[in-house]
């Protein structure tokens, strides 16, 4: 009855699960020391207070909001594009859900636990239960973050169901565990009916909750009077950044997983060339709404809003707002735009500016406004402490070990979606297109 | 319903800076050690700014006294996800210490920058400790603070008044600001009330309120003769 995984067409996929070589154990030690020293800055600034960090008066807010709002960025990779490929029933998007719908999961977890690291008493963090007042932005956060966390891994899971039914019925390890998980899947038509219209709904109501998460997350800014943060802009601002920086991840963990684990075979080069486009369309978008956020602020040149504008051209944060332009702007223009250098070492380095670029955006929007109030009674300079950049890069690496962990465990492919594009992909489409194709009128005459 | 107002009097105000030093004292506010004020952590709830018409060294510097102007309209208790800050029907925008978690949007919303946060543990001096103000809670490491009106006086005002069956008196309620400032600068009273001090004072031709076009309709009013 055991099937033997290296029997599999799809063996590459079965690999990773059944076969541990010894970098990953290196890996996870190394990520795990750090992790653990972050856990350990943390526990220090929960027993000294939020002094031992960068943040003042009135530089209030510091790295955790601007790595909250970047890290929910960054979940907007997965299931907004997964659900937008299987909308528009791309074909090749088949490699890429999986890899896309983890990146939600994990990264949002990390990102919802960035503002209750920022409270000075994260002990009383139950008091938005017993006290909560729903007319607080943040509210609106907490309440959007834990729909879009319920609905991304219920979207992340049921897909799985087949592919976990699948490594039951190979045998090995832990058979109890994808016993459990796969619910009794035996690939029967009714089950996929079932859940073929499962993912279907699913996937229509996760966009308009991963719309409204960044969206919201803007509203903690825009709905306060504060220059440089009161827009309108600034909803449908956030959500295309997001998505960005989203896709600029998710080429990277690709890239990243193709080369560890040798999947040139299932993502190829025109996975990322697609991808590619999609970036550099959302390049083009970013830049279009950083002009007309910059544009409309100058141009009537009200002294508050001027003086965080040139605190970002020309002050202190400047090397950090042209930084940002070179990252997301001209580097990615550049190099996705023309044939030769669109190939996947410079889809790769325009993803990773990328990511820096929408970065040091969330931080051109958070700290700038903060050190410019109104009143000139304070003027702040925001240095991060070693205990914010220790929990920043701890962050980072628990990101790095939740897919290195979920990899081991979970094919980052799905497996069954593959097989089936091998079996009738060709042929639906060949379908579709036909149906697109103009009627032989004179017949009907 | 009585609406607590202050009025200050740029014009009579000497910039002496005795008001910070009443209010730190009779409210408890923690004493901030050197380095840690240097980085931008000293805590006031009143505090004097200090502007330069003409650079520095200037002739023409402007101190004004600053502190939480109880907005009518405030942006920071809109904005508190637990009501640990509150308009209450007396004007007052109040603080809870004990249920405050700390997040700081209140302080990221305020356009006065009128708020301070508890980045340690509060600390006094050995010499403070003795004397600490036994009306006002002590805060916690973790939790916003401001200036409160000095609420906590009119809890006694309040309760003389009612065991001696009357009114509150014009300004038998007063903050330590008011009660310190040297120059009679400062008037304190319910605005709603006609007759009071703080009601002719905000009447003068000279009054203006800081940045009254955001619309927080601020409870604390300026005079000056200067623009």
């Amino acid at each position: 009855m055991e099937k033997d995984y290296k029997k599999e067409i799809d063996y590459p996929l079965y690999k990773p699960i059944y076969e541990t070589g010894k970098g990953f154990y290196i890996a996870l030690f190394i990520l795990l020391a750090i992790a653990a020293w972050a856990a350990y800055m943390y526990i220090r600034q929960v027993t000294y207070g939020l002094g031992v960090t960068g943040m003042n008066v009135p530089v209030s807010w510091g790295f955790y909001i601007v790595n909250f709002v970047f890290f929910i960025g960054i979940s907007h990779a997965g299931t907004l594009i997964s659900a937008i490929l299987r909308l528009s029933k791309a074909e090749w998007r088949r490699p890429i859900t999986r890899m896309a719908e983890v990146i939600t999961a994990i990264v949002l977890l990390i990102g919802g636990i960035h503002p209750i690291i920022d409270l000075g008493r994260p002990d009383r963090v139950l008091n938005i239960f017993t006290a909560g007042r729903l007319q607080s932005p943040l509210l609106w956060d907490v309440t959007s973050i834990t729909a879009y966390f319920t609905a991304s891994t219920v979207y992340l899971y049921l897909p799985m169901i087949p592919d976990i039914a699948r490594l039951r019925d190979h045998g090995g390890k832990l058979r109890w565990f994808y016993n459990f998980l796969s619910w009794g899947w035996h690939d029967t038509p009714r089950q996929k009916k079932v859940l073929e219209r499962a993912i279907n709904i699913l996937m229509v109501i996760v966009i308009p909750i991963a719309v409204s998460v960044h969206t919201v997350i803007s509203y903690i800014f825009s709905m306060t009077l504060q220059p440089g943060w009161h827009s309108t802009i600034f909803g449908p601002y956030f959500v295309v950044g997001a998505i960005f920086s989203g896709i600029a991840a998710l080429i990277i963990v690709m890239i990243t997983f193709r080369k560890v684990f040798h999947l040139e075979g299932y993502l190829k080069e025109i996975h990322f060339r697609y991808l590619g486009t999609l970036l550099l369309v959302m390049s083009l978008l970013w830049f279009y709404f950083t002009f007309s956020e910059y544009l409309t602020g100058v141009f009537a040149a009200e002294p508050h809003e001027m003086r965080t504008i040139m605190y970002k051209f020309t002050g202190p944060f400047a090397i950090f707002f042209w930084g940002m332009v070179v990252c997301n702007f001209i580097i990615p223009v550049i190099f996705l735009s023309f044939k030769k250098l669109k190939k996947i070492p410079g889809i790769l380095f325009a993803s990773i500016t990328v990511v820096i670029g929408m970065w040091l955006e969330r931080l051109i929007i958070v700290i700038p406004s903060l050190a410019n109030p109104r009143l000139p009674l304070h003027r702040g300079i925001y240095i991060p402490s070693l205990t914010e950049w220790s929990l920043f890069i701890g962050a980072v690496a628990l990101f790095i070990l939740g897919y290195m962990v979920f990899s081991k465990f979970f094919p980052i492919i799905s497996i069954w979606e593959i097989e089936e594009g091998r079996k009738e992909s060709a042929q639906i489409v060949k379908q579709r297109v036909e149906s697109y194709m103009p009627e032989n009128v004179n017949n009907k005459i | 319903m009585p609406k607590w107002a202050m009025v200050i009097d740029l014009d009579k105000c000497t910039g002496c800076g005795a008001c910070m030093s009443a209010c730190k004292l009779e409210n408890n506010i923690s004493i901030v050690k050197p380095e840690q004020a240097n980085k931008g952590r000293v805590m006031f709830w009143m505090n004097i700014m200090q502007e330069y018409e003409d650079g520095i060294p200037a002739e023409n510097s402007r101190r004004t006294p600053k502190l939480c102007f109880q907005c009518d309209k405030p942006p920071c208790t809109k904005v508190c996800p637990v009501h640990a800050t509150y308009l209450n029907p007396e004007g007052l925008v109040g603080q809870v210490y004990h249920r405050c978690i700390g997040c700081r949007y209140c302080m990221a919303a305020c356009p006065y920058t009128a708020k301070v946060f508890n980045w340690y543990e509060p600390e006094w001096d050995s010499s403070m400790k003795e004397c600490l103000n036994p009306h006002v809670s002590l805060r916690m490491k973790g939790v916003v603070e401001k200036c409160s009106f000095c609420a906590h006086r009119l809890i006694r005002v309040k309760e003389n008044a009612a065991a001696e069956d009357r009114e509150i008196r014009d300004e038998e309620f007063v903050p330590a600001c008011m009660e310190n400032c040297p120059a009679d600068a400062i008037y304190f009273g319910d605005i709603s009330n006609k007759n009071t001090k703080v009601y002719k004072a905000a009447s003068n031709h000279r009054a203006f309120r800081m940045m009254e076009e955001l619309g927080t309709e601020p409870k604390v009013i300026y005079l000056s003769q200067r623009e």
